[in-house]
């Protein structure tokens, strides 16, 4: 990215934060529509992170043992399910708290993917390719940041559909009565427990697949210094965009370009408070969330049956 | 049942449920089970050596214990202990390296003073942003974990990194005459003991006391709380600060009496199992010593399991995370009409006449949890 901020001149910091905002934002982007679907049906998954960490952890492992990153994504978008459904289930028993248990699911996803993915450190693995939609550029470094994962604009597409889903379609209607009002559910005939299972499985496929964006693209290995909370903040990050799909690209977007802020810095030059620079979007996270939240009145778009933002 | 019996045998239930998935898991995972367990015992608790290993590690767990527990008394998750703990050590190592008292008593007492109230200005943010703008708490206590981390980083490898520390950049040691010393009759430092202290003095205030029971009245019904003239702000800020205060303890008994200096090795997951811990006592600060002296076995087991069996160290995190499922879930289970349970297992005939099993409701799953 130096090499770009030399030929480019002063657009070269720019850019560096542009594709990067790009490249950082797609796994905030997937997790954030995941957790939307499963707050949409009444219920918040905290254990994101941990199933991010699985995702990734599988998706690697994977890709190495067959060649082929795209099993990689199967493979993550599996576990994710499978976790998913773990907390679904458990939070369909009795005076099990979904916030309690996404916790623990948070503190055993890690540790289960640092267990098994602790032979996978050393060998490199195939990663996913990039779509050049630099190609009309001579300049080699614009071309560079233009080169996209398909996962970005497949996450923009997801949130289109389920902006419309949500409104058009029986089943988005269902999720959501089954988020709002749980009475109105149940008098509606509709099985509340298996709906919010589903949509926490749902939450958990595309929580891994951002897990997958992370081992498989960019940073592109695994380690277990891989997430740094990406998670959590999607999960505050859907508080932010009101449940609303569309709006959580944009705010994937500004946190993806608040997470680039500090490699672009280091990049150019600029190597003290690094660390600093690398909490900007805790930093962010909480002022949006100060400046957003209001303790007198329910959120606005807020699932009513959600306990987040009940008190 | 006797429900004080309940609550002590249906956790112990639990952990031996997750201990044979446990033991399961490592089955698959090409270990012996057996020798994981014995090797559990023995790096544990096995001799005196590993007993002084447990309780040197449970010192801090019981601090980073309370820290989860005291707010959840007033409702709260409060699941970022790591951070206050880590600033906590930082402000133990800034006055003790350069703070003005070099009397030992004294500077250590403002080492562990300064690192408690950083701890209680961290996580009481917490319960402020709960309070004045109705934030979840739970989600602003692991934001603020990952910026006092940061914070910890930045410092002890910018500002006050010493230039002599060039392996693990740390802020200078602190004198030698300031370390705190053994825990009387032990030989594992002060901690221990100030642990065990502040957990009972916790347990007392919270059972015996007014404040105790109005922090209950808050933790169970807000508005009650606000109809019987509780300032219910005040107490879920004050209750997130002791929690702080806690954590911010462990992390300067850990500067003060192990590290020496402010570094990296503060970030240890003692404020994250405090957490596995503070759920397992079901928030009672007695419970939380003996549980922190198990999973501070555990921990210590971990170092032997990697040796002799050359497993990943994250094995420990897996019983842990297991364990901590295992709990939550059965939750489910009590106050089960274990009497009929019984008597339907053994063939004896009700004594009384069955109640209705009670209704099973997904609507009445409260938003935040019961006080223990």
């Amino acid at each position: 990215m130096s090499a770009a901020a030399e030929s480019l001149g002063w657009l070269g910091v720019p850019l560096a934060v542009f594709a990067g905002a790009i490249r950082v934002s797609t796994p905030f982007m997937l997790v954030s529509l995941g957790e939307c679907i499963t707050e949409k049906s009444g219920r918040i998954n905290l254990g994101l992170e941990g199933i991010l960490v699985m995702g990734a952890m599988a998706a690697y492992a994977a890709s190495l043992k067959t060649g082929s990153p795209w099993f990689g994504l199967w493979a993550a978008a599996g576990v994710g399910a499978a976790f998913g459904l773990l907390h679904g289930l458990l939070c369909s028993l009795k005076r099990v708290n979904d916030i309690a248990i996404g916790i623990a699911l948070m503190l055993f996803g890690t540790g289960l993917a640092f267990f098994l993915g602790k032979s996978y450190i050393q060998p490199k693995a195939p990663n996913l390719p990039s779509i050049p939609l630099g190609f009309w550029t001579d300049n080699p470094q614009l071309a560079n940041a233009l080169n996209v994962n398909p996962l970005f604009p497949a996450g923009v597409l997801l949130a289109f559909f389920l902006h419309w889903a949500f409104r058009n379609t029986s089943w988005g209607l269902k999720v959501r009565i089954v988020g709002d009002s749980a009475d109105a559910a149940l008098a509606l005939g509709y099985k509340i427990i298996p709906v919010r299972i589903v949509a926490t499985m749902c939450g958990g496929v595309l929580a891994g697949l951002g897990g997958a964006f992370l081992s498989l693209y960019y940073p592109g290995s695994w380690n277990e210094a891989l997430s740094s909370g990406q998670g959590i903040i999607a999960v505050a990050l859907v508080i932010f965009a009101r449940w609303q799909p569309l709006r959580c690209v944009g705010a994937a977007l500004l946190f993806g370009g608040a997470g680039a802020l500090g490699p672009a810095l280091q990049a150019a030059g600029v190597s003290s408070g690094y660390h600093l620079f690398n909490a900007a979007p805790y930093v962010l996270t909480l002022l949006i969330l100060i400046a957003s939240c209001s303790p007198t009145r329910s959120l606005q778009g807020a699932p009513g049956e959600l306990s987040l933002t009940r008190s | 049942m006797n429900s004080t019996l309940e609550r002590i045998l249906v956790p112990l239930g639990a952990v031996a449920v997750s201990l044979l998935l446990f033991a399961l898991f490592v089955a698959l995972a090409g270990y012996p089970p057996l020798d994981v367990f014995a090797l559990l015992y023995k790096g544990g608790f096995g001799s005196s050596f590993s007993w002084n290993n447990s309780l040197q590690r449970a010192a801090p767990l019981i601090l980073t214990g309370l820290a989860v527990a005291i707010p959840a008394r007033a409702g709260l998750v409060i699941i970022g202990g790591e951070g206050a703990m880590v600033l906590g050590g930082l402000a133990a190592a800034i006055v003790g390296v350069w703070g003005p008292v070099h009397i030992p008593l004294v500077a250590q007492i403002i080492m562990l003073l300064s690192g408690a109230l950083v701890g209680a200005i961290w996580i009481g943010l917490c319960g402020w942003m709960r309070h004045a703008r109705g934030i979840n708490e739970t989600i602003s206590s692991l934001l603020m974990a990952y910026i006092g981390i940061a914070l910890l980083n930045h410092f002890v490898e910018g500002p006050l990194k010493d230039p002599n520390s060039l392996n693990k950049p740390s802020t200078p040691p602190i004198p030698d005459a300031n370390m705190l010393g053994l825990t009387p009759g032990f030989d594992v430092h002060m901690g221990l003991l100030i642990g065990v202290v502040v957990a009972l003095i916790a347990w007392a205030v919270l059972r015996f006391t007014t404040l105790g029971f109005a922090l209950k009245v808050v933790g169970g019904n807000p508005r009650a709380a606000q109809l019987a003239g509780l300032r219910v702000g005040r107490w879920i800020i004050g209750a997130c600060a002791a929690g702080g205060a806690a954590a911010g303890l462990s992390g300067a008994v850990e500067v003060a009496a192990v590290h020496g200096a402010a570094n990296a090795s503060l970030i240890s997951g003692y404020g994250n199992a405090g957490i596995l811990i503070a759920f397992m006592a079901r928030h009672n600060p007695l419970a939380i010593i003996p549980v922190a002296v198990l999973i501070g076995g555990i921990g210590a087991a971990g170092g032997m399991l990697q040796r002799r069996l050359d497993m990943p160290d994250a094995t420990v995190i897996v019983l842990q995370g297991m364990a901590f499922i295992a709990i939550l879930a059965s939750e489910a289970v009590m106050g089960s009409p274990w009497r009929r349970i019984a008597q339907r297992l053994w063939g004896i005939e009700p004594a009384t006449t069955p109640v209705a099993p009670a209704p099973v409701t997904v609507l009445a799953k409260s938003s935040t949890l019961e006080a223990a």
